[in-house]
């Protein structure tokens, strides 16, 4: 692969538009928590002694002004330092670092499982668009959109875990048994439900997107030049409809980190997000600052990853 | 209008008639527990049963639906008005305004909205308030981007132009001038932002950090259902099949809405 120019260029803005979403995710989350009326400041309410108060206001800091905290709390975590949990005491980095290869693999399975999806459904919808199958598919990604995650996920437990008893309904693991079948088991219910977040949406994109291609002069050449209806569909419309497909991708990532709070909720999936529930019923302030902000790492990485994917499917962002 | 968006403005208005006047045909409190009847099956006085307190199902509904309609309208025209303000001010002021309250909309579109939801709600506490501002706060970005595309669109236009060179001040050009172009992309906007409102209503209720108990919400009612979801799945049913019908609705009027009001997009 010859690596442009523009490729750099490309990739460069990406990455430092990337870090300027971090910071300003970074900076709001700061901000609203420290400003707001049942923040930290309000330790100035609890029911402790004066010296108990002045210990905890040393602590979190906050008899210096915010700007000032703000800057030093970054610059900590810029060096791997996230500060110490408010419920456990423990550096809010160890926290995260135990939950986010949950998150990651629950994620990346329902990523993984509503690309493979939605793409075939959708050139599926396109090929054979105001067919009977078309709009039945259409449908059910309607219903896919209005359907709340976390109903879903119960009623899929009431099907498959209350009713036929085949698949697990919580945790990664079973308590006795931690063989890769029974990891892969506790994932299918909840990468399905995650799963119903965005594969509505690719399907969407990839059905007008295929539609679109569809209407170009370039696939009627094909196919009056006599090319198989396999290869002008393999060939010419799914490379092209892929083109703004996946450029559309990394927008949906922050859905999928939103929904897997909620799905991880249903299934007592101990990730990223239960971890930022129980931060917020405990008013952990670290914690969930410095949740928001690795999910917004998370997301922007996500988001890169597939811009260099795009890099590699557009040759005319590569050549140039 | 399409026979799609049609029927989902019969089905809203059937919903919305039985959320506002069900309750006051159907007279149990929703509030009301009973002991001796927790999780009773459906009989004549309860026509859905009762819930792990012996509250009556069919109230608790029609009181939830009505309560997650209210919040979702709100948090829209919390949302609309959000938006109207920054897409309107950035696209009639241009330069740095422009420049500055765009990206800022870019920036909160990339956040991970779930976990800044937390964050608002870890700072100013759970309850309906809150719900109407975080949802507000994290969905009037759409909003903005259209109305900034239709002011950049109109400012230009002769009509908007000439009420410049008659001396109108900027405020009432954007009011009277500008933003009516601008009624039927929001309609369709708020239409789905509605949607949007219901589901993230429901989904932070039944995480327990919406409408708070005992006041019904749809979310909230499948707070407790998934603990009694092996003995009264039921429970878990109905309030999970009225939020899928509502922002099935409310998605399919916003489309008819769109098709009706753009013929170009009618293919």
């Amino acid at each position: 692969m010859v690596v442009g120019q523009e490729v750099i260029r490309f990739l460069f803005l990406r990455v430092a538009s990337g870090a300027l979403v971090i910071v300003f995710a970074s900076a709001l989350t700061f901000f609203f928590i420290n400003l707001a009326p049942g923040g930290p400041a309000s330790v100035m309410r609890f029911d402790v002694t004066a010296e108990q108060r002045e210990a905890l206001i040393k602590k979190m800091g906050l008899d210096k002004p915010v700007t000032q905290r703000y800057v030093e709390w970054a610059t900590g975590a810029v060096r791997g330092d996230l500060g110490t949990s408010l419920l456990t005491d423990e550096p809010v980095t160890q926290r995260i670092g135990e939950r986010l290869p949950n998150t990651l693999t629950l994620a990346g399975a329902a990523f993984l499982l509503s690309i493979s999806l939605g793409i075939p459904i959708g050139l599926i919808q396109a090929l054979r668009r105001g067919s009977p199958l078309d709009h039945v598919l259409s449908f059910f990604s309607a219903i896919g959109l209005a359907v709340p995650v976390f109903w879903l996920g119960i009623v899929l437990i009431l099907i498959f875990s209350v009713s036929l008893r085949v698949l697990p309904s919580a945790g990664v693991t079973g308590i006795a048994t931690d063989t890769f079948f029974d990891r892969l088991q506790h994932l299918v219910l909840p990468a399905v439900v995650l799963a119903s977040t965005v594969l509505p949406t690719i399907v969407r994109f990839m059905r007008s997107a295929a539609i679109e291609v569809l209407h170009e002069d370039y696939i009627r050449t094909a196919a009056s030049k006599g090319l198989a209806p396999r290869v002008v569909v393999s060939r010419h419309v799914l490379r092209n409809a892929l083109i703004p497909v996946v450029s559309a991708l990394g927008a949906l990532v922050p859905r999928l980190l939103g929904g897997a709070v909620v799905t991880e909720a249903v299934f007592s999936w101990p990730g990223l997000g239960r971890l930022a529930l129980e931060a917020a019923q405990g008013r952990d302030y670290p914690l969930i600052t410095s949740l928001t902000v690795v999910a917004a790492a998370v997301a922007v990485g996500t988001t890169l990853l597939v811009d260099l994917a795009y890099t590699r499917i557009d040759p005319r962002v590569r050549v140039a | 209008m399409t026979r799609l968006g049609a029927a989902a403005l019969a089905v809203l208005a059937v919903i919305s008639l039985l959320a506002l006047a069900g309750p006051l045909l159907w007279t149990i409190p929703p509030e009301t527990t009973n002991p001796a009847l927790n999780l009773a099956g459906p009989s004549g006085a309860h026509p859905l049963g009762t819930d792990e307190l012996g509250r009556d199902v069919l109230s608790r509904l029609l009181h939830g639906t009505r309560v997650t309609l209210l919040v979702g309208i709100a948090a829209m025209l919390a949302a609309v008005s959000v938006g109207v303000l920054v897409g309107a001010v950035a696209g009639f002021r241009g330069g740095w305004t422009d420049a500055v309250l765009m990206r800022f909309t870019d920036g909160m579109l990339a956040v991970p909205a779930f976990f800044f939801i937390l964050v608002v709600v870890t700072g100013l506490g759970p309850g309906i308030a809150t719900l109407v501002f975080v949802i507000g706060a994290l969905s009037w970005m759409p909003v903005a981007r259209v109305v900034y595309g239709e002011t950049l669109r109109w400012k230009t236009a002769e009509f908007v132009v000439a009420a410049v060179s008659l001396g109108v001040p900027a405020p009432r050009l954007l009011a009277r001038h500008i933003l009516p172009q601008a009624i039927p992309s929001l309609v369709v906007s708020a239409t789905l932002g509605i949607a949007f409102a219901i589901l993230t209503e429901s989904a932070l209720s039944y995480l327990s950090f919406g409408v708070q108990s005992p006041l019904p919400s749809l979310g909230n009612m499948l707070q407790k259902a998934q603990i009694y979801v092996f003995t009264a799945p039921v429970l878990a049913i109905y309030p999970g099949l009225v939020i899928t019908a509502v922002v099935l609705a409310f998605n399919f009027l916003g489309d008819g809405l769109r098709d009706a009001l753009d013929p170009r997009r009618r293919r």
